[in-house]
């Protein structure tokens, strides 16, 4: 589905000699900048995201968190005058994601997403897990039951809601509706999952659930979140990515951020001087 | 400023005189209103409730007050409504979610806007010089149902437009993001979740547009309805096939309000009667359809609540 005449990428990793490298990558930001109108939200980013990973983003409130998470499911096509400069490769395809040519229908196919505050739609709780199911096409009424049961067991809601399938998930709790939007997520077997603040509207408990859940699923699918909360990064993430005033100060495995951090900034936010 | 007790109290006193005071004005400015609409209705009814019997809902019009009717009427108005409810509806949602959810701002869709709002306040009489002009004579559909229809429907398009716009405006963002999120086209989108979840308030302009449009006489008086219809238009169901018939959009026809109209300028007193006896069927009609409004509307809200 993806455009696999782009053969830049491998050309251009062969000339730089370090193919191995590549090796465990699910995706990279390459030189990535960002433009609203004018206003430039990310300047020249370049992350890894690792395969099978969880991979946090903290950094303080305005500095490009969800601006940069937004641009891997191309969700800021739907707002004018934007503008991304830079790449996404995307692997195993090793395409850039960003490219005119690739569809970012096809992009949100395959990368879901989980907002900071939970959206069920005004359907039934089965209807709410089915709907990416449907949206490619899925008519078998056996095959959706299935894949919706599956999905809601992997967010850890089954329990809580498999006698009621046909109510409506606005009658779930919060909590719930966000494992809701986490079973509707993964129903269609994503390969990246990203997060933006998911538990910044919930109560501690729901909060306890959902890291519990993060840090389970990355067995299942690779995850990037977003979180201004240190010690949510701390607990669920593999690698953590320190941001501010878009810019990417800071890449490593979460226990060298958080106990011998490079940067100077990097130390002072974390040890609460600043944000 | 002082925390003088007292002076707080005076403060309070004076300030809650004021409130007392509006409150009155605005009680009154209400009664003003409803008194009127009250007044208007029992006149309405002390002058016309005697002749609202069986006869009078199945006589045709007659020279004979006492034997006149609205049949031909109230069939002729119920088809004009299907014409414009059948026309009006499609393309009054499909602009209205265009103009919301594809065209993308720029200075062309902020003329449209400003066109569409300010068509709402065309006078009605305008839209049947324009019918006259384009149904009757240019397409040739002369002055029949179909063109009575098609005015009408064009009268009501602005309120069914931005009435569709406001439906679809209140649906979250966020609720539109998770559909994208999970690979949705904008088509899918529009049809699995704008349309369902916009329905109440759309219904809600439809009924509105259409209570407007079943009352106008201006716009169908110009493009030429009759004031004395003796017959009902052809049959729409045939007895052989294909048992279905398109003549009765060609018939001549009278409305409702053309009725009481055509009675209301006649000197006799009894027919004077049946005027008001329209009067009353026609203000029950728009009541039921205005009710039928608020009904559709709190249904949907108490079904969907962002
Ligand atoms: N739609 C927008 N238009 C213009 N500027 C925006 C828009 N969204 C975000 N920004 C700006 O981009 C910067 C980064 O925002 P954001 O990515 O939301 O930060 P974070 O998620 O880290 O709090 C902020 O300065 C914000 O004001
Ligand atoms: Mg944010």
């Amino acid at each position: 589905m993806v455009d696999q005449t782009d053969h830049s990428f491998s050309v251009d990793v062969a000339s730089r000699g370090d193919i191995d490298s590549v090796q465990g990558l699910k995706a990279e930001a390459r030189n990535l900048s960002f433009f609203y109108g004018a206003v430039q939200a990310l300047k020249s980013v370049n992350m890894p995201v690792y395969d099978s990973r969880v991979t946090a983003l903290i950094g303080p409130s305005g500095c490009g968190k969800s601006t940069f998470l937004r641009c891997f499911n191309r969700m800021h096509d739907l707002t004018d005058h934007t503008r991304y400069d830079g790449e996404i490769l995307f692997h195993p395809d090793n395409v850039n994601i960003l490219r005119k040519s690739v569809d970012p229908i096809e992009v949100r196919m395959r990368i879901g997403m989980v907002f900071q505050k939970p959206n069920p739609f005004p359907k039934s709780i089965f209807e709410n897990v089915a709907y990416g199911l449907r949206v490619r096409g899925e008519k078998n009424r056996s095959e959706l039951a299935d894949r919706v049961e599956t999905a809601l067991r992997d967010a850890s809601l089954w329990e809580e809601v498999s006698g009621r399938l046909d109510s409506m998930a606005f009658n779930l709790s919060g909590g719930q509706q966000q494992r809701l939007c986490i079973a509707r997520a993964l129903a269609t077997g994503p390969e990246l999952l990203l997060f933006d603040e998911p538990t910044s509207a919930l109560d501690p408990n729901a909060t306890a659930n959902i890291e519990d859940l993060i840090h389970r699923l990355r067995e299942k699918v690779t995850i990037l979140i977003v979180t201004h909360n240190m010690q949510q990064a701390a607990r669920v993430s593999d690698y953590t990515a320190f941001m501010y005033l878009g810019e990417l100060i800071e890449f490593s495995d979460t226990n060298t951020v958080f106990t011998n951090p490079n940067s100077k900034q990097t130390e002072d936010y974390i040890t609460g001087r600043y944000g | 400023m002082s925390n003088d007790p007292q002076a707080i109290r005076r403060l309070v006193v004076l300030g809650r005189r004021y409130d007392r005071l509006f409150a009155i004005v605005g009680m009154m400015a209400m009664m003003v209103g409803i008194l009127t609409l009250a007044v208007l209705l029992a006149g309405l009814i002390h002058d016309g409730a005697e002749r609202l019997n069986w006869d009078f809902f199945q006589n045709f019009p007659s020279r004979r007050a006492e034997r006149a009717g609205i049949l031909s009427a109230i069939v002729g108005s119920s088809l004009v409504m299907l014409i414009t409810a059948v026309t009006a509806i499609p393309l009054g949602v499909a602009a209205g979610v265009y103009l919301e959810e594809y065209a993308r701002r720029n200075w062309i869709t902020e003329i449209i806007e400003i066109n569409v709002t300010n068509l709402a306040g065309v006078p009605s009489i305008v839209y049947g010089l324009l019918a006259l002009g384009l149904f009757v004579y240019a397409l040739d559909f002369g002055q029949s149902i179909l063109s009575a229809g098609l005015t009408l429907a064009l009268m009501i398009l602005p309120v069914i437009i931005v009435s569709t716009r406001e439906a679809i405006r209140a649906i979250p963002g966020a609720i539109r993001e998770g559909a994208y999120a999970l690979g949705s086209t904008r088509w899918q989108l529009v049809r699995d979740h704008i349309l369902p979840y916009s329905t109440g308030g759309i219904l809600t302009g439809v009924i509105i547009g259409l209570a407007r449009a079943i009352g106008e006489t201006a716009p169908i008086i110009t493009i030429g309805a009759l004031t004395f219809i003796a017959f009902l238009p052809p049959s729409p169901v045939t007895g052989d096939f294909p048992f279905l018939s398109f003549e009765w959009l060609e018939s001549p026809f009278t409305v409702m309000p053309i009725q009481m109209f055509n009675w209301l300028s006649r000197p006799q007193a009894p027919f004077q009667v049946n005027a008001a006896a329209a009067g009353i069927v026609l203000v029950a009609m728009t009541l039921l359809m205005n009710g039928v409004a608020i009904w559709l509307r709190v249904r949907f809200r108490n079904r969907i609540k962002w």
